[in-house]
């Protein structure tokens, strides 16, 4: 147990309605394992509880039945630990740059100074050393991903949750910081689990990529991508990878 | 800059527009025009008729206490003094009940039935109590005028609070952030621009229900001044009194919109 970074046994998520009781199970006996510094990728259906999966990775929401270890402890409610990041970004729109990056650190008593040049060496890690003064509404989608990155580093987290980072970003700025994402995961090796749509991206990031089946949501396969970095979309190692996860989640789908 | 006086509510980015100057201009010339047909001064005075009582109200000595700074001013003062006390106090309790009713559901059904029953009753209609309580003067005034500007901030508040982005609380969760830092931290920011707009909002009806206490229950401030030149038959200083009352409630919402933008800077860029 002592070498897995997070461990999900059987875990089943039931949400029961307010009003008429009426309960729908999201995840059903979730089983998986996750490495001290793996890079994970989960794809699968709409609605197969991905984020829901994320949520309870990150102590949002509680489990109804199984239990989810990280360093094997029990996970009863959120950590620094750790860091979630949203595909909407959720940025406080009150503070710059620095001071969203700095707000982990802050409530966690860091003192100023110190929290101050955490904040700035996870902007640098991120690229935006240059923007570190300004507001939410004046950043691009991107940066404003890049900042709720470097947040989420910030409190130097053992687990990085990321659900669905790059969804609302335009292609060329998603490849972009693809490969970002790939080299400050490569400084540190932080165990990451990475919620995506995107077939081609779970392959082009993941060290294993998780498909999931739809209601009730639980591991269908997964597979070792055994590739490499850096990988290139168009080996043939990878487009093959790439065409037998999507036939996957098409029979899974249809 | 001259622009920046218009730059609240409907004039906003158009002073230099002409139309709008001239519009001002016509209404004056309608008025000087209609009044001199009427050709009955102590009722219907002119624009000229009410700039020469300004002038006389300016000069003539203050009111008990306030006679250096002239009638108009010291009564200014007066009603300027009450509606900052007034207003003060239900900045403070509103906001401050405002944030417990939005945060917390229990405080909420404590507080929001008895808040929904008081609420309909206008704040005009606590005028013979406040008088019958607090007498005349200072306090019936202060008093109506938290009434009036009490609801409009408090339900502006509760709605910023319970506004609050449910993504940012969970992020601040995840960060490590505890109950009182989601309170402070996030919460309170979040409802910052709901607050600013019930404050602005609160100001505008402390300021009426300012005016129309000192109507009856006072014997000093703008309000009185104008029904005291009403009693006497002098309309042209009963107007210059209502232009009085109505650039002094222009610059505050000017104020507050000002104090609003600078706090609010990051809301538009």
């Amino acid at each position: 147990m002592s070498e897995k970074k997070l461990i999900l046994d059987c875990v089943s998520k039931t949400f029961v309605e307010k009003k008429g009781g009426k309960s729908t199970i999201a995840l059903r006996d979730f089983t998986l394992e996750i490495d001290e510094g793996e890079f994970v990728c989960l794809v699968g259906p709409s609605g197969c509880g991905k984020t829901t999966l994320l949520k309870l990775v990150a102590g949002l929401e509680q489990v109804s039945s199984g239990a989810i270890y990280i360093d094997g402890n029990l996970i009863t409610g959120p950590g620094s630990e750790r860091g979630l990041v949203f595909q909407d970004f959720a940025l406080f729109p009150w503070r710059d740059v620095r001071d969203n990056v700095a707000f982990g650190p802050e409530v966690l008593k860091v003192p100023l100074a110190e929290r101050m040049r955490i904040a700035e060496h996870c902007i640098d890690l991120v690229g935006l050393a240059g923007s570190i003064h300004k507001y939410p509404s004046e950043l691009s989608g991107g940066m404003k991903q890049r900042v709720a990155i470097a947040r989420a580093l910030a409190n130097n987290p053992q687990l990085l949750l990321m659900d669905e980072p790059f969804g609302s970003l335009d292609a060329q700025t998603r490849h972009l910081m693809q490969k970002e994402l790939l080299s400050i995961w490569n400084i540190d090796r932080k165990a990451v689990i990475f919620v995506t749509h995107s077939v081609e991206e779970a392959v082009y990031l993941g060290e294993r990529v998780v498909v999931m089946s739809s209601s009730p949501g639980s591991v269908k396969n997964i597979y070792p991508i055994d590739l490499g970095y850096p990988r290139r979309l168009t080996d043939a190692a990878f487009i093959a990878l790439r065409e037998r996860i999507t036939a996957d989640i098409a029979e899974e789908v249809g | 800059m001259r622009t920046w006086l218009w730059t609240p509510n409907t004039f906003r980015g158009e002073a230099t527009r002409p139309l709008r100057f001239i519009s001002i201009l016509l209404f004056l010339l309608v008025w000087e025009g209609a009044a001199l047909l009427a050709n009955i001064p102590q009722l219907f005075p002119t624009p000229v008729a009410v700039i020469i009582a300004l002038g006389q109200l300016f000069i003539a000595p203050g009111p008990p206490g306030l006679q250096w700074a002239g009638e108009l001013m010291g009564n200014t003062l007066i009603s300027l003094w009450r509606v900052i006390v007034g207003f003060a106090l239900a900045a403070a309790t509103g906001v401050f009940l405002g944030i417990i009713i939005g945060w917390w559901r229990n405080a909420r059904d404590l507080l929001e039935p008895v808040i929904e029953l008081l609420r309909p009753i206008p704040p005009l209609a606590w005028i013979p109590l406040a008088m019958l309580w607090f007498g005349l003067g200072f306090k019936p005034a202060v008093f109506l005028i938290w009434l009036g500007s009490f609801f409009p901030i408090l339900l502006n508040t509760v709605l910023g609070m319970e506004g609050t982005p449910h993504k940012l609380i969970e992020v601040a969760k995840t960060l490590g952030a505890g109950p009182w830092q989601i309170l402070f931290k996030v919460g309170l920011p979040s409802a910052t621009p709901s607050i600013m707009a019930g404050l602005r909002i609160g100001i505008g009806i402390g300021w009426m229900c300012l005016v129309a206490a000192e109507l009856t229950g006072s014997n000093s401030g703008l309000g009185y001044m104008i029904m005291y030149y009403y009693s006497t038959m002098e309309a042209s200083k009963t107007v210059a009194g209502m232009l009085m009352i109505g650039i002094v409630g222009f610059l505050m919402f000017i104020g507050l919109k000002k104090l609003e933008d600078r706090i609010l800077f990051w809301k538009t860029s």
